[in-house]
């Protein structure tokens, strides 16, 4: 085989073609002849590298130069140039336009990235770029090299649990559900991410399909089973495309379907979209949705390993779980349990979200620090303000203080610290917020999102609700907090599922760390953080007001009198403390006094 | 639950070629699948945008389903619609980030601007605004969702324009 020092890519596209692209060929051919490259340089046809309709284009490597837009007669020049003098011409270059991701931007420091390593840097929706960074390897390294219990072991090893925030161990549970007699037996992906503030998922659903498909082919190997479902909510429409596509073209490939790598092995799965209710990413919730029947969770056990989907034997993972499966299988167990903490191995992503100068999506050994995360990482509180707290666990978590911020962070180390890792949502909150009124935002996700099926849970978080609803409306009394407390301890205790045990989580972590809050909206019949609406006025700083009319404007009743250039005034009966003329306001006049 | 089952020319499939053809082809293609209940129901609401009381007693019927549990389901699950909405959705996302990040102000100002509740349309038939749970854009919070397309970094004050945008699309 001959080595090439160069390599060019020309793209033979049917636009790029129309425009002269074996011409453009056979013009660099005849050059590198004439020059005496032709042995150095290989030139080869390639399908679409940019954008067609600014072709004639080609990729010139190892540099990575994207030209485009040459005649053949510029070729002389370019080959002179680029190859001989190895001047890049920057007239023909390609401008790079920085790729402006919110979610995930370029490796910040101290992260490691395993299960967001793919997450645009390849196109999800083409099974081949994913096969060209060794995708599938470790498929066909599981099922050709190695026993159905070697690939638990290797698990089991490794440390990997479970991401979807209970963490039980991965490996366990593939070799319960492998044990159990029964025929036949079922994958389950939870793409159920209801937790507001968490989004991890879906950008790997959307990003990197294939690592979750081939983590559930992987698995379905270890644990005999036939047939899976990836169940995914209906509030992410692009992910379920995506996934779709991603099963279509590995079935293509042979990698999903009747005897995969020539094995006796077989294996397909499809896609079950959700209808919107959060209770459903429990898993025996999300087995009944499955089942087409309403998403209403049912009592462990049994066990999914035991009686699951189609009262079968069924092993349910999270996607990031399953996104970790290949690369466990590819480098080893004791590469991947090099990272984290001595209970909790590898890394996790978490969505770090609220008041922090750069939310989105990070990836990060286990046993990091919450200060190293909200500091380090995602850059600090927003607009220079104060910390307060961090909500970790989502609805069902609790809220951490300044106290926890030297915590090494792994599953057993926030379930001491009464919160829990979640699926992996931090919500940042700074001085600017109520813990009361978060408390009760939580309850009122939960209340909503009952199923119903149990009484501790549904008339439960009823009852808390109401009673931080009076607290936040100034109508607290002396003894609501107990009440309260006895409430949430019944409810946590009787209830069903997860939901409903998880969900006095924020009461009872608010109530815990930030009790005095409490205290003053009953005693003082005040809102320290000024956000409990009838607990607050707002009022115009004369020295500040510049009278430029915006608070008038977008009052949404008309409370806000003045004329230009004048101080203007609020009128405390119209107001009804929305805060808006706050937002609008450009020189920050208006303050909130409780 | 028959008092809640009326059949009315509005809501009666079996009046509207259209629908009943949506609906025909989702019960045919998903008929033999294990499951089918929630798969037709997704199908129709995408398609027809709700799914009327009738329309779940047909379906109940050419499934072969107890009506108690298609209803079930259509109640159960928030995706899934009883009455018809408006042309356009504007939904508010409720999730934490971008409750912090303010939403509660727009709702404000959105149900100031066009003098409806959540959860109403505007008589015209024109927007509808709704509440949806996290659509996990949180970096971009405070969020909207117009027409399924998310747009983020919302201001009080700019709202008024994207209704104008939105009446514009008409």
């Amino acid at each position: 085989m001959a080595f090439y020092r160069s390599h060019v890519l020309v793209c033979v596209d049917p636009e790029c073609l129309a425009k002269g692209a074996h011409d453009i060929i056979d013009a660099l051919q005849d050059e590198f002849v004439a020059q005496g490259l032709i042995n150095e340089i290989q030139v080869l046809e390639t399908s679409r590298i940019g954008k067609c309709s600014e072709g004639p284009e080609m990729m010139v490597y190892p540099e990575g130069v994207h030209y485009h837009g040459m005649s053949v007669d510029d070729i002389p020049y370019l080959v002179e140039e680029h190859f001989l003098k190895g001047r890049i011409v920057e007239r023909f270059q390609e401008v790079i336009k920085p790729l402006v991701d919110e979610e995930l931007g370029p490796l910040r420091p101290k992260e490691v990235r395993v299960v967001l390593r793919n997450c645009g840097e390849i196109d999800p929706n083409n099974i081949e770029d994913y096969l060209a960074i060794d995708g599938y390897q470790a498929l066909g390294k599981a099922l050709l090299e190695m026993t159905p219990e070697k690939v638990i072991e290797e698990v089991t090893n490794s440390g990997l649990r479970g991401r979807g925030g209970a963490g039980f161990p991965a490996g366990k549970k593939w070799a319960l559900t492998r044990q159990v007699q029964g025929s036949p037996k079922y994958m389950v992906c939870n793409a159920d991410e209801g937790d507001p503030g968490a989004f991890m998922n879906r950008r790997v659903l959307e990003g990197d399909p294939h690592s979750v498909i081939e983590g559930m082919i992987i698995g379905a190997y270890a644990v005999g089973a036939s047939y899976g479902y990836i169940y995914c909510r209906a509030e992410y429409p692009l992910a379920v495309e995506t996934l779709r596509i991603a099963i279509t073209q590995a079935r293509e490939f042979g990698l999903l379907g009747s005897n995969i790598f020539g094995t006796d092995f077989s294996f397909d799965l499809e896609v079950r979209v959700g209808a919107g209710a959060f209770v459903c990413g429990e898993e025996t919730a999300l087995m009944a949705s499955i089942m087409g029947k309403r998403g209403e969770p049912s009592p462990r056990p049994p066990f999914p390993s035991v009686k699951g989907v189609w009262g079968k034997p069924t092993n349910n993972n999270n996607v990031e779980t399953y996104s970790n499966i290949p690369q466990i299988i590819t480098k080893g167990a004791a590469w991947y349990s090099s990272m984290g903490t001595e209970r909790s191995k590898g890394t996790k992503t978490f969505a770090v979200g609220g008041n922090v100068t750069n939310p989105g999506l990070i990836e990060v050994p286990m046993g990091i620090t919450l200060r190293e995360i909200i500091f380090e990482v995602a850059g600090g509180i927003k607009d220079g303000k104060q910390f307060k707290a961090v909500q970790t666990g989502g609805p069902m978590g609790g809220c951490l203080t300044e106290t926890h911020l030297d915590l090494p962070l792994d599953y057993e180390a926030l379930t001491q610290a009464g919160s829990m890792m979640g699926s992996g949502g931090l919500v940042v909150i700074d001085e600017n917020s109520c813990m009361v009124d978060i408390a009760r935002f939580f309850m009122d996700f939960t209340q909503a999102e009952s199923c119903g099926k149990c009484t501790p849970c549904r008339v439960g978080t009823r009852r808390i609700l109401e009673m931080l609803q009076k607290i936040c409306d100034g109508r607290g009394e002396d003894g609501d907090i107990e009440k309260l407390e006895a409430l949430c301890y019944e409810v946590s205790r009787n209830s069903l599922c997860g939901l409903g045990q998880g969900a006095p989580n924020p009461v009872i972590s608010t109530l815990k760390h930030f009790r005095h809050e409490y205290e003053a909206h009953i005693y003082e019949k005040r809102c320290p953080a000024k956000v409990c609406r009838p607990l607050i006025r707002f009022e115009v700083q004369a020295e500040t007001c510049t009278g430029c009319t915006v608070c008038a404007r977008n009052c949404p009743v008309h409370a806000i009198s003045g004329e230009r250039r004048q101080t203007h005034i609020i009128d405390e009966k119209a107001c009804i403390h929305c805060g808006v003329c706050v937002q609008v306001c450009n020189f920050n006049a208006i303050h909130v006094l409780s | 639950m028959t008092s809640l089952l009326k059949e009315t020319p509005m809501n009666d499939p079996l009046k509207n070629a259209a629908q009943k053809a949506v609906i025909d082809s989702a019960i045919a293609e998903n008929k033999e699948r294990p499951g089918a209940v929630m798969l037709v129901l997704n199908e129709v609401q995408g398609k027809i945008g709700h799914v009327s009381p009738s329309m779940q007693a047909y379906i109940a019927r050419k499934l072969n389903a107890p009506l108690g549990q298609v209803h079930g389901v259509v109640t159960f699950y928030s995706f899934f619609k009883t009455r018809p909405s408006g042309k356009h959705t504007i939904k508010f996302c409720l999730g934490t980030a971008c409750y912090v990040a303010g939403v509660g102000q727009l709702i404000e100002k959105a149900k100031q601007t066009l003098n409806i509740e959540l959860g109403e349309t505007t008589p015209d038939g024109m927007i509808t605004l709704e509440e949806c749970r996290c659509v996990g854009a949180c970096s971009q919070a405070p969020v909207i969702v117009v027409n399924d397309e998310v747009h983020g970094r919302q201001r009080p004050n700019k709202f008024p324009q994207i209704i104008k945008k939105v009446q514009n699309e008409a």
